[in-house]
């Protein structure tokens, strides 16, 4: 049976929901082995044993997740090795792809990202050019490197399963990195990550500098606040919240559109969200275009009373 | 400025992609980007303005910023638009045997450019492409040069500390903003926040026709031709299927009521 090492990075006392849906792809193309940078909880070593894993490959040094990409990329390559893996599973982060990238090279090894499919062959599902294309692709070289998109996989049930046994991987610390000197974390919001959101609020340059109403109706579905360029440009919401081809891509099971007119760069974010509901004033907003359902109307009217109404019929 | 400090090179890699104001299409037997709408990468403007900033900022004179770039003869139209704006020199690899490089050939390709160049302190890229989107190159040119990365700088400070330069940047991603320290040479990418690229004046564009463009083949970097494009691809396109347009659903015009008919229509969708 195939060995499929999945890489986990820093999980806390939990997995994250993106670990859950890589060990459930894992299980189904064949074992899951784990790759895991930072400490290990009783909790998470629980949860791994409930989702197959078998094998835990930790780094025998300390320090590796200080050095800007290079130190977790030598832990996972070396990790991929020791535990002949027939192909290595990572999240879609920027980071995660950049690990891939380099685990690749260390590997000679094809590196795929942002794939939403992968078949028992590790052929690899994923959308291109925003979404306008949909492609088949394989690695030709070495052991296939796949970045997976959030949302892609059902996981599976947790079963009874047995703690993982945990191995040390030996691993040569990069002499050329880059330092992190200082880390600080932004407050939690609560609300799911843009990555992981199976919904998504978004605001542009309609919301006129108030994105009360967004967050309240993200709140009320249970999703994460996005925003267009001109929002985070003009310091209404941190650029973290940028949705489109230099923010992030999401495709969430809905994506509501808020006061965003829905330019090119945009759309490129989030076309290929499974449903799209657009408010906007201006009725030839070209978000109406590639909208499920659109209202030509103003957002601090329309959101409220869908807020409200969501809130009453829960109640 | 201190004239012990040495001029500091830099090689910006621009990459000439199609307009993404325009549909983009895949053609021929192995699904490659077609070309033919192409323009100089949104975001290598910010790489480019960066390196600019940097190097104004150092003072002095027989600083280099060199415009890199790689693939068909079309390709140095981006080098071209990048000396327009600033760049001093241009570097263009060309050869047909380049064609349907992957990341990976992509970033073998631009590693042995950048050890042709002599000694460079800083190679300095877009936060991705426009067209392949992965951000694989910059982490693994890093890889393949052995040199420390520091990307998606969304702020970027060189200092002198006897003598050594050392990169100070900035990084913001989802929860946490890091600060980071790096040696340089470095391979360094960056974000869209970093500054406001400035545009080509006639002053620039009239000086651009006198800068020089260095055309090099495979064999002048030292690479096979097995190396890269389909030959030299570890990863492979089997198949592309265009996605059908979305088409428009149902547009209302609110009355008063539009945000409870919009609730209906998600408990119809089962999105509640």
């Amino acid at each position: 049976m195939a060995h499929v090492l999945v890489y986990i990075d820093t999980p806390g006392e939990h997995l994250h929901k993106t670990d859950r849906e890589l060990l459930t792809l894992a299980g189904m193309l064949g074992e899951p082995v784990v790759a895991l940078l930072g400490d290990l909880t009783d909790g998470v070593s629980a949860e791994l044993g409930a989702h197959g894993a078998g094998v835990l490959y930790q780094p025998a040094v300390d320090g590796l997740g200080e050095l800007l990409v290079a130190g977790k990329a030598a832990f996972l390559a070396a990790a991929a090795e020791e535990a002949a893996a027939d192909a290595v599973l990572l999240g879609n982060t920027f980071e995660a792809k950049e690990i891939a990238a380099r685990v690749g090279i260390r590997l000679s090894a094809g590196v795929i990202t942002d794939a939403i499919a992968v078949g028992k062959d590790f052929s690899v599902t994923k959308s291109v050019f925003a979404g306008s294309y949909t492609v088949n692709a394989s690695v030709t070289t070495g052991r296939p490197i796949i970045t997976v998109k959030a949302n892609s996989v059902e996981i599976a049930t947790p079963q009874s399963g047995s703690i993982p046994e945990v191995r040390r991987v030996d691993v040569a610390v990069p002499g050329a990195a880059a330092r992190i000197t200082e880390r600080s974390e932004r407050a939690a919001s609560g609300r799911p990550s843009l990555d992981e959101a199976r919904i998504v609020v978004a605001g542009g340059r309609g919301v006129d500098g108030d994105f009360g109403p967004i967050e309240d109706l993200a709140d009320a579905l249970g999703g994460a606040v996005g925003a267009s360029r001109a929002a985070t440009d003009a310091g209404w919401i941190d650029h973290s919240a940028q949705i489109g081809q230099t923010g992030k891509t999401v495709s969430p099971q809905l994506y509501v559109s808020a006061g965003i007119s829905g330019a090119i760069q945009q759309k490129a974010g989030m076309q290929t969200a499974k449903v799209i509901v657009a408010v906007n004033k201006d009725p030839d907003a070209p978000v109406f275009d590639i909208a499920d359902f659109g209202i030509v109307g103003d957002l601090t009217t329309v959101l409220p009373q869908a807020t409200a109404e969501i809130n009453k019929r829960r109640s | 400025m201190d004239e012990a400090i040495p001029a500091l090179n830099i090689a910006v890699l621009v990459k000439h992609v199609p307009d993404t104001q325009f549909d983009r299409h895949l053609s021929g037997g192995h699904n490659t980007t077609d070309r033919s709408e192409s323009i100089l990468s949104e975001l290598d403007e910010y790489a480019l303005e960066a390196a600019l900033q940097l190097v104004e900022a150092q003072g002095g004179d027989g600083h280099r910023v060199m415009a890199v770039t790689m693939g068909p003869p079309a390709a140095v139209n981006a080098v071209k638009k990048a000396l327009q704006i600033g760049a001093h020199e241009g570097i263009h690899l060309c050869d047909d045997a380049l064609a349907g490089s992957d990341a990976s050939g992509t970033s073998r390709a631009l590693a042995a450019v950048v050890r042709q160049l002599g000694p460079v302190d800083l190679v300095l890229t877009g936060m991705a492409s426009t067209d392949g989107e992965t951000s694989l190159v910059p982490a693994q040119l890093a890889e393949l040069l052995e040199l420390p990365q520091v990307t998606f700088a969304s702020t970027l400070e060189l200092t002198h500390d006897d003598g050594a330069r050392q990169l100070i940047a900035r990084r913001e991603s989802d929860n946490v903003a890091e600060t980071v320290r790096s040696t340089v040479p470095a391979v360094v990418s960056v974000t869209d926040q970093i500054n406001e690229p400035r545009y080509p004046n006639f002053k620039g564009i009239m000086a651009a026709k006198k800068k020089p463009i260095a055309t090099l083949s495979l064999a002048d970097v030292g690479l096979d031709a097995s190396e890269v494009g389909f030959s030299g691809a570890w990863t492979r396109v089997e198949q592309a299927q265009q996605r059908p347009a979305r088409s428009q659903g149902v547009i209302i015009t609110d009355e008063g009521d539009a945000g409870r008919q919009l609730v209906d229509f998600l408990a119809d969708q089962k999105l509640l």
